[in-house]
């Protein structure tokens, strides 16, 4: 709550004039991004912005063109996907990309397993580890997956997936979270139970997501970035966003009569 | 017991736990002694085979890793403990660790490159190797004697104690014991948490790396581990029959245990045994009756299986004992 506004906030993620072409199609041009300790950010954009590529060049999955990625004071530009997991990075995807026939038990015991780096043993039965198992099971039971956690992923209901997805990423133990459309697909009296969990994730972890959802966005967001033809439009408080002639225009024009 | 609810530890060590069903397969291995004495030496090819099968199921059926060449490591080990008997020591065991040592090495040699590709590229290239170590073990004729296959193959006494004899009553028992250490690995490493890593790899490559797991590291492993069993079941073929042959490195050794583990069903443990024993005793039966044709058969049984079982004649019955204890 009391927050020391006169120094300057430790920076937890940033890009400096990060840059993607597709062929000519310039995907992301000159990005410079700062997300302070424990914010939550939220990227809003029309489709084809470049949103989704933003977060594949800061995870890691695509290689950028030009600029670089920090992580707190690292630089991260240069790692591999995984390496910049275990550094604290992690992310989720628009579109679920789950182990279908593992249970939601087996696949957040590994993603814990990974981090715990146990996950090369061969030798040890996976029920010996204990400590591994009990920590999924706590982070499935916060997200209220607990009762599904024998379930095949593949016949859970699409939201508990979609929570599935968020789990698997807290199982890394994240300092920064890229959430990719957490509600996506979703009836939309059911994203309420999926902003739920990410509003109750702790406070030191600091959030970037995309929503399509401007309600879910003025809600969640502390401050929004737009995003248009792969460079960033503005960025500003929800309120400042709201209140932008231009934002409404190439964005919100057609959504936000009401 | 369905209606307790497990603890998250006693669900997970009761996936691991051993099922009546497993003991009496194992104990169903032992009839053979008895009950067909002028088959063991089919049953000692069963045994061999079925262990090189359970290697490749570590990597196809649990790491979703698709190998064409996986001969090359059994060609490796069958020479590897034919050339050591001959030139070194004849007893078995340190034969077979021998034949482990070097053809664990090769498959890390080997998954140093296939372990960065995936899908159709992984598939042809683990033909080209395949195919490449045909050709080296055929055209080093001064050393694996070429299509003569290797001359001078000597093997001491199982232990010092046991002959291998004309019936195959040693060479069962012998290649038998070996498969049973080894499934009892293979069970360990499955249910481990880096079984569980293969299994994840298999379901979903792209999430691995978003959850910090270096999935290259996990498949070097797994093909370095596969290699070795695969090697071992080598050395036993060199070690029960005295000899080793070109055949035992060739592409259609490859393209044999493939159809076996896909027969059986993949990523079951049992699927590439059962696959192993059908496939040995139909091509004795088959060939005795027209030596030429008998592929038409296993043709015929994987056209039918692949599609209506897709999961193996062991996810077929699996699914349904599953039915029949619902009803």
């Amino acid at each position: 709550m009391e927050k020391v506004v006169t120094a300057t906030p430790e920076i937890a993620l940033s890009t400096r004039g990060l840059s993607k072409q597709f062929g000519s199609l310039a995907v992301t041009q000159d990005v410079t991004i700062d997300l302070p300790k424990g914010v939550r950010y939220a990227l809003i954009g029309p489709n084809g912005a470049g949103k989704t590529t933003l977060i594949n060049l800061i995870t890691g999955m695509l290689k950028p063109d030009g600029g670089s990625i920090l992580l707190g004071a690292d630089d991260v530009t240069s790692l591999e996907p995984q390496q910049r997991v275990t550094r604290g990075l992690a992310r989720t995807f628009q579109i679920n990309t789950l182990f279908p026939s593992l249970n939601p038990l087996e696949a957040v015991t590994l993603a814990v397993a990974e981090r715990r780096r146990e996950a090369g043993e061969f030798w040890t039965s996976l029920s010996s580890h204990a400590e591994s198992i009990e920590e999924a099971y706590g982070i499935l039971a916060r997200l209220k997956l607990g009762e599904v956690c024998y379930q095949p992923t593949r016949q859970l209901p699409y939201g508990r997936q979609r929570l599935l997805e968020i789990a698997l990423a807290l199982a890394t133990r994240p300092k920064v979270l890229l959430l990719d459309e957490p509600a996506a697909g979703v009836p939309q009296e059911e994203s309420g139970d999926i902003f739920e969990a990410v509003a109750n994730l702790s406070n030191d972890l600091t959030l970037l997501f995309i929503e399509h959802d401007m309600h879910v966005v003025f809600r969640f967001a502390s401050h929004i970035i737009v995003l248009v033809g792969g460079a960033i439009f503005t960025q500003g408080s929800p309120a400042e966003i709201s209140a932008d002639p231009r934002v409404r225009e190439v964005y919100l024009g057609t959504r936000q009569h009401g | 017991m369905a209606d307790v609810p497990l603890t998250p530890r006693a669900y997970l060590q009761a996936q691991s736990r051993w099922t009546p069903v497993e003991i009496a397969f194992w104990l169903a291995t032992l009839l053979p002694f008895w009950l067909l004495p002028d088959y063991l030496s089919l049953a000692s090819q069963v045994a061999i085979t079925a262990l090189f099968a359970l290697s490749l199921d570590i990597l196809l059926g649990y790491a979703g890793v698709v190998s064409l060449g996986h001969a090359a490591f059994f060609g490796i080990g069958a020479y590897t403990a034919g050339l050591f008997s001959k030139f070194v020591w004849g007893a078995p065991l340190p034969g077979l660790l021998v034949a482990a040592i070097v053809s664990a090495a090769s498959g890390f040699v080997v998954s140093l490159i296939v372990a960065r590709f995936r899908h159709f590229t992984l598939i042809m290239l683990t033909l080209g190797i395949g195919l490449l170590m045909q050709e080296i073990a055929n055209r080093a004729h001064w050393l694996t004697g070429g299509s003569d296959g290797l001359q001078g193959i000597s093997i001491n006494k199982v232990l010092g104690a046991f002959n291998f004899d004309l019936y195959g009553y040693t060479a069962y028992g012998y290649s038998l014991a070996v498969l049973f250490i080894l499934f009892l690995c293979a069970r360990r490493i499955v249910h481990s948490p880096f079984g569980l890593a293969l299994r994840g790899i298999r379901e979903n490559w792209t999430r691995m790396p978003a959850i910090g797991a270096p999935s290259r590291a996990h498949v070097r492993m797994a093909f370095t581990i596969a290699a070795a069993m695969a090697g071992i079941a080598g050395a036993l073929l060199t070690q029960t029959t005295q000899s080793a042959a070109l055949e035992s490195i060739s592409f259609g050794r490859s393209a044999d245990v493939l159809v076996m583990l896909v027969l059986g069903g993949a990523g079951r443990l049992y699927g590439g045994l059962i696959g192993a024993a059908i496939f040995m005793v139909a091509r004795d039966q088959f060939s005795g009756i027209a030596p030429q044709y008998w592929y038409f058969w296993i043709g015929l049984l994987l056209i039918g299986v692949v599609m209506f079982l897709p999961n193996g004649i062991l996810g077929g019955l699996s699914a349904l004992a599953a039915r029949w204890r619902k009803s």
